[in-house]
């Protein structure tokens, strides 16, 4: 049974005050907060439970050590991967997408090779793999967006060619919040035999994937996005792939045997974890997935649909007020303009009356573009909103918009 | 009137209104009443890069004092900018260049300020003492 009350008890952060007003976090597409057992465990591993992994033979090491690849087989059962040593951790998803871009990059793309993104993809997404062109000389295609926000999936096709190494694809949108078909994409691609990443920031908070029931060939996503600390992030990759690609980064951890002249490296996942990896992080990692499983997947995104329908029923009443992105199915993600209201003084207002969300270009500037917009305002609901805040923040912006115009 | 005169007089205005709605209000105000900003100077040449708001700036140098225009499409932006063009304009490059601006902190302003904050603000005022500077520079090469 889903308690909104017990919910929120269990995040310390949305019960304090901002300029005297309760807080209103409506900026979860950007960060989420942490519940108690995420927080407990961090304090106690901080606190306590503080040894280096993989490497000592005492007490304290070996429970971090253990706790750390208990994570990985969390982890490993989240995504329902095949495989422990196909889950990378990193310090989030553009540092997994970095990763990828690189060590795909080096051994599989070279000059004239073509790689896919799409006009919906946050910087995270698109940065990497345009700076991998430039390296290669490369060539990087972009499959665009329909007026309601839903990618052109029937031009994907055509946009294949012998060159096509990679397809790097949002599984939602961190502006339209639309959530891709990834199934159908990945089925697509490898029908001309070209593997996919799919960037999971905005889609593993949001019902989650099966990659083997997706097929992708790598999928990234962080935790801060996933109610766990900051810092934290996973890279999935098939084995086929990971086993052929050169390391990233390089140095301990990551070796198998060093001498002055030669160094061998060491098997996955350890190829891929140069120097002592976030192990604070990665068990409140595993901490926040056991969290949302216990809530349950299911009923989370019932209670989110709810409050997304909600917000997009009492934002209509708001004149001149335009959601982007109306196709379905949407995550809790709601970007919007109002006529004549520049987002910036929204969002500086709303924060004003203890209401937090977010403005500017959304880290999307191509999407800004196609939607001829400088700047939008985004509200993002986790399952710790409810219907009351939101309608008090519609209120809010009613009034912000009567005091703007 | 001297620059921390004018800062001065806008502390004191702002005490006036404690609670954030009302100081928006009268920044807003104040945005709104900014003087119109040539819409053909809306160039890239007086386009100061921020990332959430656009401000346009232009200088011209009249009997050894600077003067600004100014403007934002969003409008709490315009009203600070225009806080900055009522403290700056018409003083000499010398003043322009030595204020320190603390007004902006003591009337609650300050994270519009902030070099994190990529709103356009910092590099305005950057930029208006450069432009202090520039005049500064050809006047004592005459």
């Amino acid at each position: 049974m889903f308690q909104i009350q017990t919910i929120r008890n269990d995040f310390p952060a949305l019960h304090q005050k901002v300029y005297g007003k309760p807080l209103i976090y409506f900026d979860n597409a950007a960060t989420t907060h942490k519940p108690k057992p995420v927080i407990n465990a961090v304090n106690e591993m901080n606190s306590l439970i503080n040894g280096n992994i993989h490497r000592a033979f005492h007490y304290l090491g070996n429970v971090c050590t253990e706790r750390y690849e208990e994570a990985r087989e969390t982890v490993r059962a989240f995504l329902n991967a095949p495989h422990t040593d196909e889950i990378i951790f990193t310090a989030g998803t553009t540092s997994a997408i970095n990763m990828a871009a690189f060590s795909f990059g080096e051994r599989y793309v070279g000059e004239g090779d073509e790689i896919i993104i799409t006009e919906a993809e946050h910087h995270s997404n698109l940065v990497p793999w345009q700076l991998l062109c430039e390296r290669k000389n490369a060539v990087l295609k972009v499959l665009s967006v329909d007026d309601d926000g839903r990618l052109q999936t029937e031009k994907l096709p055509q946009l294949f060619s012998k060159k096509t190494r990679l397809l790097c694809i949002a599984q939602a949108s961190n502006v339209l919040g639309i959530i891709n078909p990834i199934r159908e994409i990945v089925a697509t691609a490898h029908a001309h035999g070209v593997p996919v990443l799919v960037d999971g920031a905005q889609g593993v908070v949001h019902g989650g994937i099966d990659v083997q029931d997706a097929d992708c060939d790598f999928y990234v996503f962080s935790g801060h996005k996933l109610y766990a600390p900051t810092g934290v992030g996973v890279l999935y990759g098939k084995r086929k792939w990971l086993e052929e690609m050169p390391p990233y980064q390089s140095g301990g951890d990551m070796i198998a045997s060093v001498s002055l002249t030669h160094t061998t490296f060491n098997t996955l996942p350890l190829k891929f974890e140069a120097g002592t990896a976030n192990f604070t992080g990665v068990y409140g990692l595993k901490k926040a997935i056991e969290y949302i499983q216990n809530v349950g997947l299911s009923a989370i995104h019932d209670y989110e649909q709810t409050l997304v329908r909600h917000a997009v029923q009492l934002m209509q009443t708001i004149q001149g007020l335009h959601i982007y992105g109306t196709a379905a199915p949407k995550t809790t993600v709601l970007s919007f303009n109002i006529d004549g209201v520049h987002p910036t003084d929204a969002a500086q207002m709303l924060d004003k009356m203890g209401i937090a969300s977010r403005s500017g270009h959304l880290c999307a500037e191509p999407l800004m573009h196609r939607f001829h917009t400088q700047g939008m305002l985004r509200f993002s609901f986790a399952f710790y909103n409810t219907k009351e805040e939101i309608t008090a923040t519609v209120t809010a912006l009613d009034k912000i918009k009567k005091m703007l115009i | 009137m001297q620059i921390t005169e004018t800062e001065q007089q806008i502390i004191d205005e702002f005490a006036l209104f404690p609670d954030w709605m009302d100081k928006y209000e009268h920044l807003i105000e104040l945005g709104k009443k900014l003087p119109p900003f040539d819409e053909k100077s809306k160039t890239e040449q007086h386009l100061i890069a921020g990332c959430q708001s656009r401000v346009w700036l232009d200088a011209h140098y009249e009997n050894d004092k600077v003067f600004f225009t100014a403007d934002s499409d969003a409008i709490i932006t315009k009203g600070i900018v225009s806080l900055l063009v009522q403290v700056l304009s018409g003083h000499e490059p010398q003043d322009i260049l030595d204020a320190k601006l603390e007004f902006i902190d003591k009337i609650g302003l300050k994270e519009n300020l902030s070099p994190t904050r990529s709103n356009g603000l910092l590099a305005m005022v950057k930029q208006m003492k450069l432009y202090a500077l520039a005049y500064k520079t050809t006047k004592a090469s005459k």
